[in-house]
């Protein structure tokens, strides 16, 4: 199923961020989105995810279908690492977290607390999370915040993997992934013109 | 056929208001100044309460404005919850305030009242205690509204908390009744003996012409607060939209 | 779902001060009270079933604004929303995990506390069972409460303000029971509207609590 998004508007704290995002993904794509910091790259994949509406223009996809991996990576740090792979894995109605342990080289520390890991350890630990959710489409924000060299190369390769099981991914990041393959959608130029807030944007432009 | 809606235009709302607010504050003044004045020296005093009495026309009016203002809060967090009318959510944020403030007399006034005739300051009568509960709510209400920093979050999260506080409200009116019988006069003066002049239990037709009145100014001075408090809500919000305007110009 | 109610569980023991906490300022609580009415045994056996039931809904106060500021602050909660359970049922099983870890043992500890306070012998069974009844609607208001505040900073103050009225009607008409089988009352009618209050909030509250739960997280 192709996602579609077409004329998407997103605004954060009432004022338009983005206007004009257009974007068509199939089975097996990637996007990537560049952008200057604050340039509303979190505040459209949150529009994407579902957690906030945008102010106009249509998402064409299930948002059910939909994985969101925050810069928070929703890890207890009194758990380990399996007790947090497998309670992400019963949300999403699966139980196989190993070949998430594999594909991130988590299998040495799967009984290490996560509160005892390396920043990027539990980076990699908030990766392999992506992968036990079982959904079609990854929305990753700055995946690769403290990986090392080797462990961006992983998270490439699990990518690649989702991609090659029919999945897509949008991923906002600053550095080369090493998927040449992916699109990349540039957002400097999607900035929004329109200086209205949502409150005269309500009248049409009328009140202020 | 013009639709009641566009008032919800805040500049349409506000010229409008402009317009109705002084004959509204003046209509007011008038009703108090005349009730009050009437009220306090044109009645007899009552037999058995001596001139102690005449807080009604304080004390009654405020009573049924700090219940209606919360029920006109709960109808416009409706309205902006289903049709999403800015002016609206703004204007149950403006009659807060005020409805705290009606809250707070009529507590006053009752406690005024009760001192000489039940011999204390504070009893834990029902009704006392059900508009102790209503003043409370009304905090939590403005200190919600105080603390969320985005405007529409904050309109959401008081609208939902008006209707939820407002189930509470009236579970607990009836709560607090099971809880203690209670000393406090019936709801006396809406019956319909009121006018016909019936002066057994109910408020005698002498005192009910000025408590008429009375409530009249307060349902006005009511009106002319939220007009002018809302009209002030608008022109913050405006300043700040203007202001996040010339930051990103 | 269950996988959430046992986490937090899991949480809760682990970290420490989830089950102690609230059993501990019950307990201070109950003393203060005695310290400060005077030790009289006939004052404390009257005013024991109402000292009781407004410690344990302090008690409970104390530990509500940890039901969300925790899953919010390591990005738990926006994950939670965007995970197929609906948001309905993860307010509840906050609520039903508050209420084990916290409303439960203080149910169990309130007639022990009662033996301090001179309970009468009747009262121990009508508290345990009006606290019983009563406690779950506690939590939901509470949770109700913390979704409220939860993207707040120094939200506690503001919390307490506002779940404080809120509790009202469920306080009086438990207090009302334990205070009746403490004097040998016919118990029946405040055990009838206490239980209502509770099923009402129990079924209610929870899509109040994620209405304000997805405009927090908006």
């Amino acid at each position: 199923m192709d996602m579609r998004v077409k004329d998407l508007c997103v605004a954060r704290g009432g004022v338009a961020l983005l206007e004009g995002v257009s974007f068509t993904l199939a089975p097996g794509q990637a996007l990537i989105l560049r952008g200057p910091n604050g340039s509303g790259k979190t505040t459209l994949l949150r529009c994407l995810a579902g957690l906030q509406d945008p102010r106009g223009g249509e998402i064409g996809f299930d948002r059910e279908l939909a994985a969101y991996g925050a810069h928070a990576d929703g890890l207890k740090a009194q758990m380990s690492v399996t007790e947090n792979l497998t309670f992400w894995a019963a949300v999403h109605g699966l139980s196989d977290i190993a070949p998430a342990l594999a594909a991130f080289d988590l299998e040495a520390l799967r009984d290490r607390q996560a509160g005892m890991l390396s920043a990027g350890q539990k980076r990699r630990l908030g990766l392999a999370r992506m992968m036990v959710t079982g959904r079609a489409l990854w929305l990753l924000d700055e995946p690769t915040v403290s990986l090392d060299a080797a462990s961006v190369a992983l998270f490439a390769e699990a990518v690649r993997a989702h991609l090659a099981g029919g999945g897509m991914a949008v991923i906002a990041t600053h550095i080369d992934l090493g998927l040449p393959e992916a699109a990349v959608l540039d957002l400097g130029p999607l900035k929004a013109r329109a200086e209205m807030d949502d409150f005269d944007d309500a009248f049409g432009g009328a009140f202020l | 056929m013009r639709s009641l809606w566009e008032y919800a235009n805040p500049k349409k709302f506000i010229e409008t208001s402009q317009r109705v607010l002084p004959a509204v504050t003046w209509a007011s003044v008038a009703c108090l100044v005349v009730g009050l004045i009437w009220g306090f020296f044109f009645t007899p005093e009552d037999y058995r309460q001596g001139s102690t009495v005449k807080i009604i026309y304080l004390h009654v009016p405020s009573a049924l404005m700090a219940i209606n203002a919360w029920f006109m809060m709960l109808l416009a967090s409706l309205i902006w919850l289903i049709r999403r009318h800015h002016v609206s959510a703004l204007a149950a944020r403006a009659a807060a305030p005020i409805g705290a403030v009606m809250t707070m007399i009529a507590l006053a006034t009752g406690a005024i009242w009760g001192q000489p005739m039940w011999g204390t300051w504070w009893v834990w009568d029902p009704r006392l205690t059900s508009f102790l509960i209503l003043f409370l709510f009304y905090l939590g209400y403005i200190a919600l509204w105080a603390a969320v920093e985005d405007d529409d979050t904050a309109a959401d999260l008081t609208s939902i908390l008006c209707i939820v506080g407002s189930v509470f409200a009236v579970l607990s009116r009836y709560a607090v009744n099971f809880w203690n019988q209670g000393l406090h006069q019936g709801a006396s003066v809406m019956r319909a003996g009121a006018l016909a002049g019936d002066t057994e239990e109910r408020v005698s037709n002498v005192f009910a012409l000025p408590l008429f009145v009375c409530i009249a100014g307060f349902v006005l001075l009511f009106v002319a607060l939220v007009l002018l408090r809302t009209q002030t809500e608008i022109r913050a919000r405006r300043m700040r939209a203007l202001v996040a305007r010339e930051r990103r110009g | 779902m269950i996988a959430l109610l046992r986490r937090d569980l899991t949480l809760a023991l682990r970290a420490g001060g989830g089950f102690g906490l609230g059993l501990a300022f019950y307990l201070i609580l109950v003393a203060l009270v005695a310290f400060g009415v005077g030790p009289e045994g006939a004052l404390l056996a009257r005013i024991a079933p109402g000292i009781l039931w407004v410690g344990a809904l302090l008690a409970c106060l104390l530990s509500l604004d940890r039901i969300f500021a925790l899953d919010r602050e390591d990005g738990s909660l926006e994950l939670l929303a965007t995970a197929p359970l609906p948001l309905e049922g993860i307010v509840t099983m906050k609520a039903l995990a508050h209420w084990i870890t916290t409303g439960l043992p203080l149910v169990v500890a309130a007639p022990l506390l009662g033996l301090m306070l001179n309970l009468p012998g009747p009262g121990f069974a009508w508290l345990f069972v009006s606290l019983l009844i009563g406690t779950p609607a506690l939590s939901v208001l509470g949770t109700f409460g913390a979704a409220l505040t939860v993207g707040l900073k120094r939200g506690g103050l503001l919390l307490s303000l506002i779940v404080l009225p809120l509790y009202v009607p469920t306080l009086i008409f438990g207090a009302e029971v334990a205070r009746r089988g403490a004097e040998g009352l016919a118990v029946q009618t405040p055990l009838l509207l206490l239980a209502g209050i509770t099923c009402g909030t129990l079924a209610l509250l929870p899509f109040a609590s994620a209405a304000v739960l997805r405009v927090n997280l908006r």
